[in-house]
């Protein structure tokens, strides 16, 4: 059994050990510590010298230091109940070291001079005792001393703030929302995160970070018992890098899509929504059958976002095309022969596709990466052809890189950190296009929102993706909802199908809030901007069955 | 000090219980250590152990509850940790389908430690890693592989005077072996409670000739096809039918065990009749905890039988609502089979494809649950009893409704992935297309 199923069993309906989502050790704590000042930056220094000392001392190369305190607000209604509320801090010191060329890394809650003191030392024998093991020393690539410096969030409404009756009222008033509109059930649930981290090296830099994110969702269901059947629509909000701020539901944020109801861009109105999908969800159970067959299909950032996640953002993580993720989520067909030739058209002359950590209000967003990098914009695709890939410091050489693109991530204090997805997204069209302008031009095709069934190969060829909701177009206009909807197509195939991006008026972004990688699994939290886009002729299946 | 007794444990237990002032107060410690070593290239990259002793106080006023946790154990911190439950209680909203605390109950003996398993070390994690790395440096492959063990206890108690403990153990380890082109890849894990049982060389060496044998792997046309499914592709999508055997769910209307009208199906044959699935605490393969996460202990429970669905999970809250007894949810669960090797099965089978395992497995019909997801690291193509070469990936999209519908052969089950799963030869079986991804 492992760990987290040991705990999941281990409570007799023990709430905060049960949700889904938390980062190690993190412990139930009363709604007002969330609001709790935590260590202040000069006090972290003093201790983080404490480990860069210790370690020094013992023969390290380098070390870098961070101090954590993960601080997770979930809430989880159903129908008319509150399910849970789980407010659930985090807190302590993970010490990462090279000595004799290899990496070493340990953790302890025991933020204290001596605490931190006995971590230290034993990072430096870890790493010490598997250089025996070692093939080739780490090389890091360079990075600037930064000194003290700060970031945080640019949140307009801390959400640990708002009282917790407020956001139960709101979510309560989602789930009736949704019931008064058609709907047998419904869950919702508010997902809140705000890190405090503080990041020390040998370098040079002291770093003191407050980093904010928000997840509006819920699953909208609509059943009819007479014929044994029942069909759900989800939110169609993004997880973001922002405050409470993104649930103001601004009507300059909505705009009407070609399905007749409101998008939205950067503020979300969670209750008009729900009304929406309860509405979507009677009608799914009636919806036409699609007929199998190849489609132009227009895909909605809602949608996009995970398609781009799934075959760009993971086939060009550098550790998986080289090899260590293999036993767990594979390898990529991204080689690295491909990229020398500086020609491999992943995809049609319009594909842009540029990684970045400095959007405002993505999940990505933060100053500086976990191994003290200042982070910044670069591109992975450019006009269809593949020309870079995510590398941090101890990679960035493989690739010939002078310096880290600063995509490296760890989920918590006691985890190490290693490279994850930065933002990855495909870039607006030029020219001027908005859905309503693209959906003129298609004869016969699918509009596809909503992020659904989602499946891919471990190298990233193969893909197979559904959505919440499809739309059928004919002649150049929407002709009804469809049902039993999936695309199947291979990466590069797919791509190079792109044939029209809307433009910068239509940016969105999509998220991915608990993004899992390695062994130990870890998760992280993604946003990817896309405009609306056009493939022309991808093979949608029917998954419609009798049992 | 991760590791209480069962002695140690109650007395913290008790000294808490004495403590409270809610109506009910629920007490958990839990603790253990958690191992792994992770390699890659050949190379180990990185292992750790963690400890962990932590212990959860649910305080409860009518139907409010508020939980607290903490890691020290004088009496000072534990009474402060009383009284935040209480207060965090206090404040929660009310939980209507909150349920009573359960009185003294019955566990069993469980079989669920084991020594050897208790005694890893740093030292047992490196040599395993040297014994999976070692056969692929000689045969110029490439290995990538993951141990986890864990050893570690649990104790429950409450104010109605219920009280259980139990230690348990577990490694799970798997290995993905490619050769030095990236044209072959193969795969293998094993887990059990028990490490004397696990020997990395042998896993594998499993691993080492699938990737040798799936170099070069040809393409054949999608579509339906006869498949015998070694036991863990059988496991990745029969356990996806028993962890969705939930009869809240099915009441209302939304479960592939919804009936058309209203009700549901218990009783119903579902099934081929040569299904049977039952669950077993005791089961000698795959031990589990004596109890449910809702506390009740777990009895020896049939799932299906003869094809026929005999029970669905029902929570204590589920249960009281419908005016039945509770079914808890099981920890593994037995599917069975017959006495045939997987051997005997590729003998006797004209045409058909041999899937080591499913990969990236998705729902895309809870109606009907329609999973999709691909075959990955080892499938071969079979003529007249022989395996014949080896054959591109293939994308599936299949219920295991429809997969127990159409089986054809069963084998001898084997513990995989915490179940006992027999390997199994299916007819149309349906792959919907190609992968080149190896």
């Amino acid at each position: 059994m492992k760990r987290r199923d040991f705990l999941h069993y281990s409570g007799l309906g023990l709430g905060a050990m049960m949700v889904p989502g938390l980062v190690a050790f993190s412990k139930p704590v009363p709604a007002e510590h969330l609001l709790a000042p935590g260590m202040d930056a000069a006090a972290k220094k003093l201790l983080a010298d404490v480990a860069l000392n210790t370690t020094k001392s013992l023969g390290a190369t380098y070390t870098d230091v961070r101090i954590g305190r993960y601080l997770q607000q979930y809430l989880f209604t159903r129908e008319k109940n509150v399910q849970g509320i789980t407010n659930a801090e985090s807190f302590g010191v993970g010490i990462r070291v090279i000595a004799n060329g290899t990496w070493g890394f340990s953790a302890t809650s025991d933020v204290t001079p001596d605490g931190i003191k006995k971590c230290a030392e034993t990072a430096v024998a870890i790493a010490k005792a598997n250089s025996k093991l070692q093939k080739e020393p780490v090389e890091l690539a360079p990075v600037k001393a930064y000194g003290e410096v700060s970031w945080k969030t640019p949140i307009q409404k801390n959400a640990m703030e708002v009282p917790v009756k407020d956001k139960i009222d709101l979510l309560l008033s989602v789930n009736n929302a949704a019931l008064d509109n058609g709907a047998a059930f419904v869950n919702s649930a508010l997902f809140m995160i705000n890190e405090q981290k503080y990041f020390a090296s040998t370098d040079g830099s002291y770093i003191d970070q407050d980093i904010h994110r928000i997840w509006p969702n819920f699953t909208v269901t609509a059943v009819n018992r007479q014929e044994g059947l029942f069909r759900s629509r989800q939110a169609l909000s993004a997880p973001m890098g922002m405050g409470y701020e993104y649930l103001d539901g601004l009507a300059s944020e909505k705009f009407m899509n070609p399905a007749g109801f409101n998008s939205y861009r950067n503020s979300y109105d969670m209750v008009e929504d729900a009304v929406t999908a309860a509405k979507h969800a009677k009608e799914k159970l009636t919806a036409k059958s699609v007929q199998p067959g190849k489609y132009d299909l227009m895909l909605d950032p809602e949608h996009l976002g995970l398609t781009i996640h799934e075959s760009v953002g993971h086939p060009l993580e550098l550790d998986r095309v080289l090899g260590y993720e293999a036993n767990y989520a594979g390898t990529s067909f991204a080689t690295l022969d491909k990229w020398e030739t500086k020609n491999f058209k992943y995809g049609s002359d319009l594909v842009n596709i540029v990684a970045d950590k400095v959007q405002p209000n993505s999940l990505g967003n933060v100053g500086w990466d976990d191994e003290g990098v200042q982070t910044k914009e670069w591109d992975l695709i450019k006009n269809g052809v593949l020309v870079n890939y995510q590398a941090i410091r101890d990679q960035a050489k493989i690739i010939n890189e002078s310096e880290s693109h600063g995509c490296c991530f760890a989920d918590n204090w006691s985890s190490v950190q290693f490279q994850r997805m930065p933002n990855v997204s495909l870039k607006p069209g030029e020219a001027k296009m908005s859905p309503n302008d693209m959906i003129k031009d298609i004869e016969k095709g699918i509009y596809i929102l909503g992020r659904g069934s989602y499946s891919i190969d471990q190298q990233r060829y193969n893909f197979q993706f559904g959505g919440q909701l499809f739309y059928e177009i004919k002649n150049g206009e929407i002709a009804g909802m469809l049902e039993d909807v999936a695309y199947q197509s291979n990466t590069q195939e797919f791509w190079n199908s792109c044939s029209a991006l809307c433009d910068k008026d239509d940016y969105r972004l999509f998220g991915s809030f608990f993004d899992g990688k390695g062994q130990p699994s870890q998760v992280s939290a993604v946003s990817h901007g896309s405009p609306t886009t056009r493939f022309d002729g991808v093979n949608v299946i029917n998954t419609g069955r009798t049992i | 000090m991760a590791i209480l007794t069962q002695e140690q444990a109650k007395a913290i237990i008790d000294k808490v219980l004495s403590y409270a002032k809610a109506d009910e107060t629920e007490v958990t410690i839990s603790g253990g250590r958690t191992g792994n070593i992770r390699y890659a290239r050949n190379t180990v990259n990185t292992s750790g152990e963690t400890n962990e002793l932590s212990l959860a106080i649910t305080s409860v006023y009518g139907k409010k509850s508020g939980t607290t946790t903490i890691n020290e154990f004088d009496d000072e911190s534990l009474k402060r940790a009383v009284a935040r439950a209480e207060e965090i209680a206090a404040l929660a909203p009310e939980n209507p389908e909150y349920m009573p605390v359960l009185g003294p109950q019955n566990y069993a003996e469980s079989k669920t430690f084991a020594k050897a398993t208790d005694s890893i070390n740093p030292d047992y994690r490196a040599q395993l890693a040297v014994d999976s790395i070692q056969p692929c440096v000689e045969n110029n492959l490439t290995a990538a592989g993951y141990l986890e063990d864990f050893t570690g206890f649990v104790a429950t108690g409450n104010s109605k005077g219920l009280f259980g403990y139990n230690q348990s153990t577990s490694v799970d380890f798997t290995v993905t072996v490619r050769t030095a082109d990236g044209t072959g890849s193969g795969y293998a894990g094993k887990d059990f409670n028990d490490a004397s049982l696990l020997k990395a060389g042998p896993v594998t060496n499993i691993a080492v000739q699938k990737a040798k044998a799936s170099v070069n792997a040809q393409a054949i046309e999608p579509g339906k096809y006869t498949v015998i499914l070694e036991p863990m592709a059988a496991n990745d999508l029969l356990r996806l039918l028993t962890s969705a055997m939930d009869a809240r769910n099915a009441d209302e209307g939304r479960s592939f065990l919804s009936k058309k009208g209203g009700g549901t199906k218990l009783g119903e044959k579902l099934f081929d009749e040569r299904v049977n699935i039952y669950s077993d605490p005791n089961h000698p393969d795959i031990p589990s905890a004596p109890w449910s996460g809702e506390g009740l202990p777990l009895e020896k429970t049939t799932w299906v039988e003869n094809g026929v669905v005999k029970n669905m999970f029902y929570s204590r809250y589920w249960a009281q609502k419908q005016g039945v007894q509770p079914v808890p949810r099981p920890r593994g669960v037995i599917f069975e089979g017959g006495d045939q090797s997987l051997a005997d099965m590729i003998r006797n089978t004209e045409r058909g494809v041999l899937v080591t395992r499913f990969w990236y497995i998705r729902a895309v019909d809870p109606q009907t649950l329609l999973y999709t997801g691909l075959t990955r690291d080892g499938t071969f193509y079979i003529e007249n009893g022989q395996i014949k070469f080896p054959v591109k990936n293939f994308r599936f999209n299949e219920s295991p409704i429809i997969m127990l519908n159409n089986i054809e052969a069963m084998g001898k089950p084997e513990r995989t992935g915490g179940n006992m799963v027999p390997p199994m030869k299916i007819r149309d079986f349906t792959f919907t297309s190609l992968s080149d991804a190896v």
